[in-house]
């Protein structure tokens, strides 16, 4: 074992053991719990970064060891990994800053944060995951340490939400383990390959192929909220504002966006999947969930509840992506993973922040929110415009990208999708936006706090600020290296030959 | 070396019996700490012997078979052997701490407790079937008596139900046990194996097959005959529901297990086989099912355990008639099962004690707000939960996995259906739990803080539970360990 297999495990390692300790320190001692998430935080940055260097320089960082008889344990650092570790990462640390704030003074902390580094711990594993077995260890854990943070609040809300989400991701679930159990049996253990296995496979093997194909994204797309298995998601809109951030963001739909990425890409193959007819239905899928979450979300009045439909809808583009059958098309849903992330969070910060200063949680009491609190006004802006995918920011390079790849492939009825989409988003958005900067604000806020100098606290109002800058930065340098939209391309390159 | 380990595990839970029958509660406990630490060396000892050298006969006293008793000390057996005495002292050590040493006949319940393990040590070594019956009922008469501990008329009623039960199922054992000595003249297992193999004896002993297992089956409470269970496990002290959950079913269904392996497939067995898989199959969906109804916390993890074991006899349909390897895989599920099921149901008893302790009622819906006040309790639960639920990485989910691979490549589909659902079903009844727990009311309630170790004992347990899913390679290799060339008969 090389030093460079350590780094995946360490960097797994940085989140679990933080979350160890937080568990073991009594509840009171809160500075000491604060330093010890934003030092892991701060490690996992760094850790993420040196492996991206590597791989960029051509590095291996892999870690396998036999777990049970036939099926082995492997955690490796791919390009494809690193895109969603490095996300996780990044948007964990804001995330703990901006959770440190909102849950300032409320009870409970020492789990909430326990159950929140293991969360964390669970989506970097289900980043760095080398084959399908590893994939769903880590997979189960997300759904498992998620539990506790949607139903922190202890309400009844909160506890049927949670049971929805549980009843909802272990069907899932199950379903995902009968399909790598029989994948497993059928072809053995399958790691995670670059440009997948099943490029030459007997055509005796299509039919059951086909079916654990199906049974496969029918696991994962809960999780992705893919219609019709989203139903767990707007519910879970009761858990507080940084855990819908992570969720919507980071963790549990981007697992399950990430998990399709893997099957398709990496065990199925994009070709051998398309010449077994399977990516026509997923688009179909894709595109129809992208259209319905839009439709849903304008007629929310709970703004958390519109953001959740909004992210229905936009994480089908990382799926539709995938099935536009070509390098452009495919790194047009991929970069939209990290869009998406970095878009999602800032709005839902900006929509804690509304609620935890001025007591709004509906879209109509937000009159006049954009004099009383600045900056995060503006940060909500640029992630409205993003989502509505206005230049320069970083939603523009999705659709654009996506766009172009859907031309080339021959799939036109794609851009007529994005582009009902991209109306619709507009038309959930820019009402909240004009009653933001333009309508005055007619009746006091319904439960105001004051914080100093400031419009809120800072650690609430840095996180959405640095998120936004983020996404103004993804769109302006997209063309840098480094920058998402090239990562993308690098790995568009090594997975998909046509 | 081996003399040594070999007395050493089979006579210090006798002599520790005779001990702390003679003594008070607080100089039983005493003595007991210092016995189980010498267990627990012994044990371990052996299996690294086992691991090292491969697995031995032992003819106890230097009598050979068939008139001494014959031991087979292989990797499986010392595999039981060191689960056994990982939980036994984990309950014991809970029990030297739980019980009130103030109730005058709770100083029965070490030498109830030494008897109990050493006639759980005779079932794993046995290797005729004749001590293991004797083990099976040394066994049964220290649980019934442990259960009888609790003191109040239910328990008293519990107990007696219990000993009608495991009588009976001795009865047919015995008497199956019987037909095999009139028809073969001998008792070990590998005699009769020998005698089958070379034709000496023609007819395969079906019918007293069939009265072994049933017997064996109602003592380990196979569906439908586990009525006796939940009343015995649900009203005993939490460390002796411990002990009883975790490995007293155990021992009998481990007896049913190397009687199916040994002489199954020379049985036409299909019927036989499936039957059993089946009602293995209703017990984990029933059992399940009543653990999500139940309104008592002990009652739900009794039911669980009908349900767990509803799992291990799958391994009849998946051993029989099957390939080498399938039948390696299902054993090795099977295994897995039975050492993740013992681990993670003693956390639950104990931790569901402590909880109970704490919240000062035994109903599900009592335990509101708990989470806040004893979360190191509540987390035990919950991590000895994930792995009854099967799900990754605990020891549950690879005896699952193991099972599932087996169940695909002998094209038993059905049983995907029971091992996939009872997942989600045993989900839902520690869901229940972790709800009623996480509930927050206005209410201010008192609780009692019960001792630290108490606290930490479960977690122990639970914690060796999970790790066991990522270990399971190393376990499992030990486990197939064949006998050392030209150490058998």
């Amino acid at each position: 074992m090389t030093s460079g297999a350590l780094l995946p495990f360490f960097a797994l390692m940085s989140s679990l053991l933080a979350s160890v300790v937080i568990f073991a320190l009594p509840e009171r001692m809160h500075r000491l719990r604060v330093l010890i998430n934003l030092g892991a935080a701060g490690v996992k940055v760094l850790l993420v970064g040196v492996m991206i260097w590597g791989i960029s320089e051509g590095q291996q960082y892999e870690l396998a060891f036999d777990m049970v008889p036939g099926v082995q344990f492997v955690l490796r650092a791919d390009a494809l990994s690193m895109l969603f570790a490095g996300l996780s990462a990044v948007l964990w640390l804001l995330t703990t800053i901006y959770a440190v704030g909102y849950l300032e003074h409320s009870p409970n902390r020492s789990r909430f944060f326990g159950f929140f580094s293991l969360c964390v711990a669970s989506t970097t594993g289900v980043a760095l995951s080398g084959n399908l077995f590893t994939f769903f260890l880590f997979y189960e854990m997300l759904t498992l340490s998620t539990y506790p943070l949607v139903v922190h609040r202890g309400t009844e809300k909160a506890l049927k939400a949670g049971r929805n989400y549980i009843i909802y991701t272990l069907t899932g679930g199950a379903v995902l383990l009968l399909a790598i159990a029989w994948l497993h049996g059928l072809v053995g253990d399958l790691s995670f390959r670059e440009g997948g296995h099943f490029a030459d496979v007997d055509a005796a093997l299509h039919g059951p192929l086909t079916i654990i194909f199906i049974l496969l994204i029918a696991g994962l797309g809960v999780k992705a909220a893919l219609f019709p298995l989203h139903g767990w998601l707007p519910q879970a809109m009761v858990a507080p504002a940084p855990v819908s951030a992570l969720l919507h963001a980071v963790a549990v739909v981007k697992a399950g966006a990430f998990g399709i990425v893997r099957v398709v890409f990496e065990v199925y193959g994009l070709e051998a999947a398309n010449a077994m007819g399977l990516l026509f239905g997923l688009a179909l899928v894709a595109a129809f969930t992208i259209i319905y979450g839009s439709v849903r979300a304008l007629y929310q009045v709970d703004l958390k509840k519109r953001l959740a439909f909004s992210t229905i809808s936009q994480v089908s583009y990382i799926v539709l992506g995938l099935c536009l059958l070509g390098p452009v098309g495919a790194a047009g849903g991929l970069v939209h993973l990290v869009h998406q992330g970095i878009m999602k969070i800032t709005l839902f910060f900006c929509a804690g922040n509304y609620a935890e200063t001025l007591g709004v949680h509906r879209i109509d009491e937000l009159d006049g929110a954009g004099q009383r609190m600045p900056g995060t006004s503006l940060a909500f802006t640029l992630g409205a415009f993003g989502m509505i995918g206005a230049p320069p920011l970083a939603g523009f390079i999705t659709k654009w990208t996506m766009g172009t790849g859907a031309l080339a492939a021959g799939m036109d009825w794609v851009l007529l999708v994005l582009v009902t989409s991209s109306m619709l988003n507009a038309a959930y958005f820019l009402p909240i936006l004009h009653r933001l900067w333009f309508a005055g604000q007619h009746e006091p806020w319904p439960h105001e706090r004051r914080w100093g100098r400031l419009e809120t606290s800072g650690w609430l109002l840095w996180p959405p600020v640095v998120t936004a800058v983020l996404m103004v930065v993804a769109g302006l340098f997209a063309a840098m290296p480094f920058s998402p939209l090239a990562w993308v391309q690098l790995i568009v390159a090594r997975e998909v030959a046509l | 070396m081996m003399l040594w380990l070999m007395a050493g595990l089979l006579f210090t839970p006798l002599a520790w019996g005779v001990f702390t029958l003679l003594v008070s509660f607080r100089y039983g406990r005493l003595i007991s700490w210092l016995g189980m630490a010498l267990q627990m060396l012994v044990s371990l000892g052996l299996w690294a012997l086992v691991a090292r050298d491969g697995g031995f006969y032992y003819p106890l006293g230097g009598w050979q078979a068939p008139l001494g008793i014959e031991l087979r000390v292989d990797g499986l057996a010392v595999t039981f052997v060191v689960m056994t005495a990982l939980v036994a002292s984990a309950s014991g050590w809970h029990a030297s701490i739980y019980l009130d040493p103030e109730k005058p006949w709770h100083r029965y319940f070490w030498p109830l407790f030494w008897f109990l393990w050493a006639g759980l040590n005779v079932v794993w070594l046995g290797g005729d079937l004749f001590n293991l019956y004797v083990g099976l009922e040394l066994i049964s008469l220290a649980a019934v008596g442990l259960v009888a501990l609790g003191g109040q008329a239910d328990a008293l009623r519990a107990a007696i139900r219990y000993l009608m039960a495991a009588l009976l199922g001795s009865l047919a054992y015995l008497l199956g046990v019987a037909l095999i000595y009139g028809q073969f003249g001998s008792l070990s297992l590998s005699g009769i194996t020998e005698a089958l193999e070379t034709g000496q004896v023609q007819a395969a002993p079906f019918v007293a097959v069939v009265l072994m297992l049933f017997g064996l089956a109602l003592k380990t409470a196979l569906f439908p005959m586990h009525r006796w269970l939940p009343p015995a496990h649900g009203i005993a002290k939490s460390p002796v529901s411990a002990l009883l959950s975790a490995l007293v079913v155990k021992a009998s269904f481990y007896i049913a297990a190397r009687v199916w392996l040994e002489l199954g497939h020379y049985l036409d067995g299909y019927v036989l086989s499936q039957l059993l898989g089946v009602m293995g199959g209703a017990a984990v969906l029933w059992g399940s099912w009543l653990a999500f109804r139940q309104e008592k916390l002990k009652q739900v993890v009794a039911y669980s355990s009908v349900a767990q074991i509803g799992y291990l006899f799958l391994l009849f349909p998946l051993t029989w008639n099957v390939s080498e390897a399938i039948s390696l895989q299902a054993q090795q599920g099977m295994t897995l099962q039975v050492i993740s099921h013992a681990l993670a149901k003693s956390a639950m008893f104990l931790a569901a004690g402590n909880l109970i302790m704490s919240v000062g009622s035994n109903r599900v819906d009592a335990l509101v707000g708990v989470s806040r006040f004893l979360p190191f309790s509540l987390f035990s639960f919950g991590l000895a939960g994930v792995s009854l639920m099967g799900l990754p990485p605990t020891g549950g989910f690879a005896a699952k996995w193991l099972l599932l691979q087996a169940s695909l490549a002998s094209g038993q589909w059905w049983w995907l259906v029971v091992l996939l659902l009872g997942g989600l079903l045993s989900a839902a009844y520690v869901f229940r739990v972790y709800r009623a727990s996480f509930l927050e009311t206005t209410e201010v309630d008192e609780f009692y803080h019960p001792p630290r170790s108490l606290e930490v004992i479960p977690m122990l347990l639970a914690l060796l539970s999970l790790g066991l899913g990522l270990m399971a390679e190393p376990i499992l290799s030990v486990m197939t360990i064949p006998f050392r060339a030209g150490g058998g008969l």
